[in-house]
């Protein structure tokens, strides 16, 4: 750091820049607790009405329900889909195996809009707009590249000789796999988990497309609520989505803490 | 289930190939239903023809692409989304060059602390910043106000119009850039700048000449990363357009989702990919004159 004065005006630049990358996360917090009827900052009275109208909100309460069990199923799905292919992937070798590994992450690049449209003319085909089902299809497709990755890395990680020393020592593969390598892989798999959820819990634009009058996600409510009212409702719900994913992430981190002091 | 596990061999070899191939399927099924089928069928879907009111009729023309280049409202559409993203990059690059530039003088505690606030703001959804900016920049929110209060009569609109839609870009993909800039910046030696500055440069010069061209892969990354999610953004512009602002990805979800024209709103999709296509040619040829 010698040499390099920070001198003030760039520090005062950054904190006008950090300012503005910031503030409209930040505004939800005050917002949320306006009581005035409509969108204003800042608010002209302060009151808890718009949380108190929240739990009234049926749409918004049953739309959160949906789309926690959609991550919830999304989540296990993922796992257990990703788990043997990243060890047939990684371990068994399996011919084409590398080739598929690219071929199934690549939906990560592409622009969900188009992923989102494409999904619809085949799912409004085969009926399964609208369905919880499809749904869960259309986001294992962007939550599986991630836990792939995360995955292929983490059992990359691990050592092959304490397997090789389990099968010498009588254990079935089947039994490695169990005993040796899973356990071995697990800050691996609560990261998957983590990521995997959140992102199918904040998909929108995917599930934009598929979802169906009486299906729809908290997402996608949101997006429909900011496109027609202006309120602080949403400021609210906002709020308490930054307490959930802070909760989610922190359970994740404790996790992954006490299994690698078990594992190390 | 041990006893029965006993006369088997580690699963390397001779069963290795089935049954890899068996734990390989489930992924293999998601993806053909998911992902390969709907993409193969969009490519196909923009030469069927859409007939007015009455649904989509199987065939093979050229009409969609024809009208998708040549009809003067696409043309604008693309003419429009290009000019405003690469604005947006532009305006993000300067935004985010600052910042990227201090995280990477910075050390220690402040340097994580600072990368956290960066990453932060990618916690919350697309939507719920994009609502705390229909707050700010709304007619009587305290932008506006203060500007009124400075004494402009009349002050410029800054919501629901392109003006919006670029503050809101902008903010909402500084992170990445940010991020992008960071990677990019591995090249960037303090060292470089002393020598420069103990040999008398001015700290202008230094930029100039030392610290721009070093970060230039940093820069190149960043700009190819928002550009491209800039071109494909679709909330921010639905949000804060309002109504107004007419860009590829808002038209092919109206295409898609309101007029039910999904040959045009095909079109439109595979020409997105053709122009990340292209943003991805020219980022590599870039990289390679920048070696």
């Amino acid at each position: 750091m010698e040499g390099h004065q920070l001198s003030w005006p760039l520090r005062a630049l950054v904190f006008v820049l950090m300012l503005f990358l910031l503030a409209p996360a930040l505004l939800v917090f005050p917002i949320s607790f306006s009581g005035d009827r409509l969108l204003s900052f800042p608010p002209s009275s302060w009151s808890f009405r718009w949380y108190q109208s929240l739990w009234q909100n049926e749409l918004i309460i049953s739309s959160f329900l949906t789309s926690l069990s959609l991550a919830v199923v999304v989540t296990m799905l993922s796992l257990a889909i990703a788990i043997p292919a990243v060890y047939a992937i990684i371990r068994l070798k399996t011919p084409g195996s590398e080739f598929l590994y690219n071929l199934f992450t690549a939906p990560l690049l592409l622009p969900t809009i188009v992923l989102g449209l494409a999904i619809l003319i085949i799912f409004a085909t085969i009926g399964l707009l609208g369905t919880f089902h499809g749904i869960v299809l259309a986001h294992l497709v962007v939550t599986l590249p991630y836990a792939l990755r995360v995955l292929a890395v983490a059992l990359g990680n691990v050592n092959l000789a304490c397997e090789e020393a389990a099968a010498s020592l009588g254990a079935g593969p089947l039994t490695v796999v169990r005993r040796v390598t899973l356990p071995m892989m697990m800050p691996g798999i609560i990261a998957a988990t983590a990521l995997c959820f959140l992102v199918s819990f904040d998909e929108l634009v995917i599930t934009l497309f598929l979802t169906g009058p009486k299906l729809t996600t908290l997402p996608v409510e949101l997006f429909r609520y900011v496109e027609t009212s202006a309120d602080p409702m949403v400021a609210c719900v906002s709020v308490l989505l930054f307490f959930f994913t802070l909760a989610i992430i922190m359970i994740i981190d404790r996790a992954m803490g006490l299994t690698q002091t078990f594992v190390r | 289930m041990s006893a029965a596990a006993i006369p088997d061999k580690p699963a390397t070899s001779g069963l290795g190939g089935q049954t890899g191939l068996a734990l390989l399927f489930p992924i293999v099924l998601v993806n053909v239903i998911g992902f390969i089928i709907p993409m193969l069928n969009l490519a196909r879907m923009s030469f069927n023809e859409y007939v007015p009111g009455g649904g989509i009729r199987e065939a093979f023309i050229l009409g969609n692409w024809i009208k998708a280049i040549a009809d003067p409202f696409n043309l604008q559409l693309i003419a429009n989304s290009i000019t405003l993203s690469l604005g947006v990059t532009l305006a993000t690059l300067i935004v985010s060059y600052p910042i990227a530039l201090y995280i990477h003088w910075s050390s220690g505690r402040w340097r994580s602390l600072l990368i956290f606030l960066v990453i932060a703001p990618l916690l919350t959804s697309a939507v719920v910043r994009t609502y705390g900016w229909i707050a700010l920049l709304s007619n009587d929110g305290p932008i506006i106000r203060s500007i009124k209060a400075l004494g402009v009569e009349n002050p410029p609109r800054l919501l629901f119009n392109t003006t919006g839609v670029m503050i809101g870009l902008t903010e909402i993909l500084m992170p990445y850039m940010i991020l992008a800039l960071l990677a990019g910046f591995g090249r960037l030696d303090p060292r470089f700048e002393e020598a420069a500055r103990s040999l008398g440069a001015t700290p202008a010069q230094t930029f100039r000449r030392i610290i721009l061209p070093l970060t230039l892969p940093g820069i190149a990354l960043g700009w190819l990363l928002c550009f491209v999610l800039a071109i494909s953004s679709f909330v921010t512009p639905k949000l804060m357009g309002g109504g107004r602002v007419f860009l590829l990805a808002t038209e092919i979800y109206d295409q898609a989702i309101v007029t039910l024209n999904w040959p045009v709103a095909a079109t439109l999709s595979i020409l997105v990919l053709i122009l990340f296509g292209l943003s991805l040619a020219v980022y590599t040829r870039l990289l390679k004159r920048l070696d």
